[in-house]
């Protein structure tokens, strides 16, 4: 077993207790990058001389007994939406291809004080519009489990990046299943939290009210307690909620006794591949086994949730992309004829086709005499969603369903037909639509090895529930690499019981 | 296809979005948003007569900030990416003739 | 002309609010930085900032919204308007369209017509734009976002409206009331009250409105009736010549007198509103509104009945005094220190107005302060300093604030009561006018006079007249 091998928390201890440093780790991460990354792509940016400063730093202050935390040295990769001060912030575009933050998202602020280090941006859809990391103007990212198959999206970078053990773990975004669908396609955990619990302050937004910041890793524990370092009330978020219960690792319990289980009928009719069906019932089977008693019910309006998704999200993407005009910051472009031509030279230059597609599309639904036929018709419908989720957990403690239909498509094949891509989005679009928070475990592979996610949805500010679920379901099985992950990390450097065996880089 | 997205719709959004397309782009764009609002339409089958339009997922209201000063001058870092500035300010082509 | 036209004209008056900060961020709202030293993520519309609204703005849009009489909207929403333009850096300006903090109100303007109402549809709570600076030379402009997102209010009329005198009665109500409730100082010139003016022309009778326009760029009130005459003309013109009146807006050129479309094919003038996701309702609980109302100033009409029943001034003298706000606060302040209200009121009025306007400045600009003409108005009642060196005293108050006091003894110019030393200067007088004296012998009391006027002039206005007119005739009787 190598370093990279280790989760964030394992890795967290054996910093902590001297047996590794921070920047053994930062080292460790940086070479499995350099292997990984001519395979995978995951990563828009990595700032190597900075990493290791960052770590060496990060290494002082543990030995000086300023972090305790159990991140404190471990390498993480940020989605690259996030701002970052000083580290190039491109969202996938070509807009944005040479723009450089000033700031630092609160999200990753927070990590930062919790002593990580940050490896670098991991590529995405472009502006994380779409579900496959294909429009990215910087390139696919291809899936660890299979290199032919796409990681899924938007947060495709973070998932593949934490899949091949190229970081320990990430922070992604979800709008619309961004965090879950790509964590299931890359057979890693990914939580997206009640809408407001992670400060979205430095978040390039895509859709304001759909978007939240959440955690990828091996595990549910790595997980919950990245969440809990990153969940905070913040004052520059006027969205932001002030909640105490963010404790999210006093839920890693195996109990589950009375827990219970929704399991929606609509998630399991028709399009859902009979394999990723078979394993989520499974995953159920194991639950239940467990003492949690599971029962099948209707959820309804769930045909309704992507044609609504779409309107909201477009319309507020296409107001929130306006500011990218060639003034400020960004690309403008070389040659144009006064101001409204440089404008529409910039902007059409700058975004790649998908942008350009939701941006149309969010301008058209707002346009005059569209807006109550589209966009309140669609908040209408939020309205009406939300209602049956309320009604489904007067119930139940937790639905469990798919995070996709199927396990990840080939390269190539989504993009030919938009609307097909954004069915695949129809078990995970609710979920923000509603502001619930949601999670998906890795629960099998299918015949042809791609991994299966479970998704574990709960009502409003009950991260805890679904955490207590995911991490009972995980201890009936072993966190599983792919293939190519275990091959590159086996040559490179071990530990074993906490010490090293040679060839390690560790003093 | 239901909705039918003239060559002037096209034209007009592309002003509101300021996106310059190409023919080629335009064709597909009236395609695209053609069968997008297609499905859209679907909605249209659901009863919501009634239902309040729902912007905020929860009831969250009177998020203020005190009316202190606390940012000072910090121009070089808002300048830091312009593609053009001069004097301390952002450059755009003359907006007035 | 054969047919009669009635103006029918609307406002839409913008008003920069008095708050330290900006509407959605902590920068300071302080005129005359350099270009974008007053900026911060936010207010640059940087990738993944966002907005936090200053409660400040809501408090001083109530205030506003209650004075004029508006019902209050007591859950509201901003919205999003878009469109591109460099002053505006999101692309979209925050603003209120379907749920705008007041709504129904009314004000009172007086004309020499007499008394009318003048509706108000709605106001509502919005944020400023950047500045652009045109290059003289060059093909290009300059952006500052200093200004970018300073609080506004807009505060829309219903086309009530028939003259320029009405128009400018009604802004000017707007000004004091707005400065009065400290909301902002409301300087046109400045641009921190703005007022776009919809116009439209009808036959004089008939019930429907014209098609109207919107005139920008209104700097002054000269320039807001110039433009209302210049549009009336222009649309009666195009009326009577058959051709329509164009919807649209257009921009006043003052030096030119002329209006000019600013219509353009990139201009679609359709903003797309829509709620903005990153803020969060404003309720308004009725606690809330009472707690502002009862904070409410005293406003202009009560003060000018109060110095007129309590303060004993004539009507006259109250209405000068509180057609500023400030002058309002200076007499005030004076008048409790010293306790002479009609004594502050005529330096105000006589030396204070002469002063402004001499040195042609606004009365907002007097900036002398209260304790000093109180200490020169005790000189004067001590008889410590006659009334000509008070004038020169409060000169100086006026232009550099001087504590009168110090003043006076700085530069020797105490009244001179010591008779002795009177007696001295007159008698030295008497002796080299020996024809006044004789003069005053045979019965030309004028002589008298001139003897007190060369004596005032020889203590240099230091003496009491009374005194010195005692002494003079004393002294010529007895020569």
């Amino acid at each position: 077993m190598s370093i990279v091998d280790l989760t964030a928390l394992q890795l967290g201890k054996e910093i902590q207790a001297g047996n590794l440093t921070a920047v053994d780790a930062a080292e460790a991460a940086l070479e499995q990058i350099r292997r990984a990354e001519p395979q995978i792509g995951a990563f828009v940016t990595v700032d190597e001389e900075g990493v290791l400063k960052q770590a060496r730093k990060v290494q002082k202050q543990i030995e000086a007994g300023e972090l305790k935390g159990p991140l404190a040295g471990v390498p993480a990769a940020i989605k690259d939406n996030l701002c970052i001060s000083g580290m190039r912030t491109t969202c996938s575009s070509r807009i944005l291809s040479s723009f450089v933050p000033t700031y630092t998202a609160e999200a990753v602020r927070k990590l930062e004080k919790a002593g990580a280090v940050i490896l670098g941006k991991t590529n995405m859809d472009e502006f994380a519009m779409g579900s496959t990391t294909e429009t990215s103007a910087f390139g696919i990212t291809r899936n660890p489990w299979n290199p032919d198959h796409v990681p899924g999206g938007s947060s495709g970078g973070s998932c593949a990046a934490v899949a091949a053990n190229e970081c320990f773990y990430a922070l992604g975004s979800d709008t619309g299943g961004s965090i879950r669908q790509p964590s299931s396609f890359c057979g890693v955990t990914g939580i997206k939290p009640t809408y407001g619990t992670v400060s979205r302050y430095g978040l390039v937004a895509y859709g304001s009210s759909l978007d939240q910041i959440g955690p990828i890793a091996k595990n549910v524990s790595d997980c919950a307690a990245i969440l809990e370092t990153i969940s905070a009330y913040d004052r520059k978020d006027s969205t932001s909620i002030r909640r105490d219960d963010t404790d999210f690792t006093s839920a890693l319990t195996e109990d589950v006794r009375g827990l219970r289980i929704g399991i929606p009928r609509d998630y399991f009719g028709e399009g859902l591949d009979p394999e990723v069906r078979d394993s989520i019932m499974k995953a159920v089977k194991v639950l239940t086994d467990k003492g949690a008693v599971a029962e099948e019910f209707d959820l309804s309006l769930v045909e309704y949730a992507i044609p609504a998704y779409y309107v909201i999200a477009s319309a507020e993407a296409s107001s929130n992309l306006s500011r990218f005009d060639g003034v400020k910051y960004g690309y403008r472009a070389e040659h144009y004829e006064g101001l409204h031509d440089m404008y529409k030279k910039s902007r059409s230059e700058g975004f790649g086709p998908e942008v350009k597609r939701r941006i149309m599309l969010g301008s058209f639904v707002l346009s005059s005499g569209y807006y109550d036929a589209y966009y309140l018709k669609a908040l209408r419908t939020k309205a009406l969603i939300k209602a049956a989720f309320d009604k489904a957990f007067a119930r139940f403690d937790v639905i469990a369903a798919p995070a996709s239909p199927s396990t990840a498509p080939k390269i190539g094949e989504s993009l030919k037909d938009p609307i097909q891509m954004y069915l695949g989005d129809i078990y995970t679009i609710s979920v923000n639509l509603a502001g619930l928070p949601g999670m998906t475990v890795p629960c099998g592979l299918d015949s042809k090895g791609l991994p299966i996610g479970l998704q574990l949805i709960g009502d409003c500010f009950q991260e805890k529930k679904i955490i207590r679920a995911a991490y009972a379901y995980e201890q009936s099985r072993e966190y599983q690499s792919p293939p190519m992950a275990r091959k590159l990390s086996g040559e490179s450097a071990a530990v074993s019981g906490g010490r090293c065996e040679k060839g390690a880089d560790c003093q | 296809m239901a909705n039918k997205i003239s060559d002037e719709t096209i034209e007009y959004v592309g002003i509101l979005a300021k996106l310059d397309l190409s023919d080629e782009e335009k064709e597909a764009a009236k395609k695209d948003m053609g069968r997008m609002l297609d499905y859209i339409d679907m909605l249209n089958q659901l009863d919501t007569e009634g239902v309040e339009p729902m912007s905020h997922v929860f009831p969250v209201h009177n998020v203020f900030r005190e009316d202190v000063v606390t940012n000072g001058d910090d121009r070089e870092n808002m300048l830091a990416n312009a593609p053009e500035q001069r004097d301390g300010a952002f450059v755009v082509p003359r907006t007035v003739e | 002309m054969s047919k009669q036209y009635e103006t029918v004209i609307g406002l839409e008056v913008h008003v920069e609010l008095a708050t330290k900060t900006k509407i959605f961020c902590s920068c300071s709202t302080a005129f005359g930085g350099e270009p974008n030293t007053h900026t911060c993520p936010v207010c640059t519309g940087m990738p993944g900032s966002l907005p936090v609204l200053n409660k400040q703005v809501v408090e001083y849009a109530l205030a506003v919204g209650l004075a004029v009489n508006c019902q209050i909207n007591q859950h509201c929403k901003f919205d999003r308007k878009n469109y591109f333009y460099p002053d505006n850096p999101q692309n979209y300006q925050i603003s209120q369209l379907y749920l705008p903090i007041c709504h129904d109100g009314f004000v009172e303007i007086e004309t020499e017509a007499g008394k009318k109402k003048i509706r108000i549809h709605e106001i509502h709570m919005e944020e400023d734009a950047g500045k652009l600076i045109h290059d003289e030379w060059g093909d290009c402009s300059l952006v500052d976002y200093n200004r970018s997102g300073v609080p506004l209010i807009e505060i829309v009329s219903e086309p009530d409206m028939r003259s320029a005198e009405e128009v400018i009665a009604y802004l000017e109500k707007l000004r004091m009331t707005i400065q009065y409730l400290g909301a902002s100082d409301c300087k046109l010139q400045e641009g921190s009250m703005r007022a776009d003016v919809n116009l439209s022309v009808r036959e004089a009778g008939s019930a429907e409105f014209g098609t109207r326009t919107e005139m920008k760029n209104l700097n002054s009130f000269r320039a807001i009736a110039r433009a209302i005459e210049g549009e009336r003309e222009r649309q009666i013109d195009l009326l009577e010549s058959g051709k329509p009146v164009v919807q649209e807006t257009r921009r006043w050129d003052d030096n030119k007198g002329i209006s000019r479309a600013m219509r353009s094919k990139e201009d679609a003038q359709d903003y797309r509103y829509f709620p903005d996701p990153d803020l969060v309702p404003v309720e308004i609980s009725d606690e809330w509104i009472e707690r502002v109302r009862s904070a409410q100033p005293e406003m202009r009409e009560d003060k000018i009945a109060r110095y007129q029943s309590q303060m004993g001034l004539p009507a006259y003298d109250a209405q000068i005094l509180t057609s500023s706000k400030h002058l309002a606060d200076i007499f005030e302040e004076t008048a409790a220190i010293c306790g002479q209200p009609k004594e502050v009121s005529n330096w105000l009025m006589v030396e204070g107005m002469r002063l402004a306007k001499e040195k042609e400045m606004d009365v907002d600009e007097i900036s002398f302060s209260p304790e000093n003409l109180a200490r020169l108005i005790g000189l004067v009642e001590r008889n410590v300093i006659n009334r000509t060196v008070a004038k020169e005293v409060f000169e100086e108050i006026f232009s550099s604030n001087a504590d009168p006091e110090s003043y006076v003894e700085e530069h020797g110019l105490k009244v001179v009561n010591d008779q002795g030393q009177l007696r001295k200067v007159i008698e030295e007088i008497l002796e080299a006018n020996p024809q006044s004296v004789q003069d005053f012998k045979n019965g030309k009391e004028k002589a008298a006079g001139f003897i007190v006027g060369q004596t005032m002039r020889a203590m240099k206005g230091k003496a009491d007249p009374a005194v010195v007119n005692q002494l003079v005739k004393e002294l010529l009787s007895q020569a």
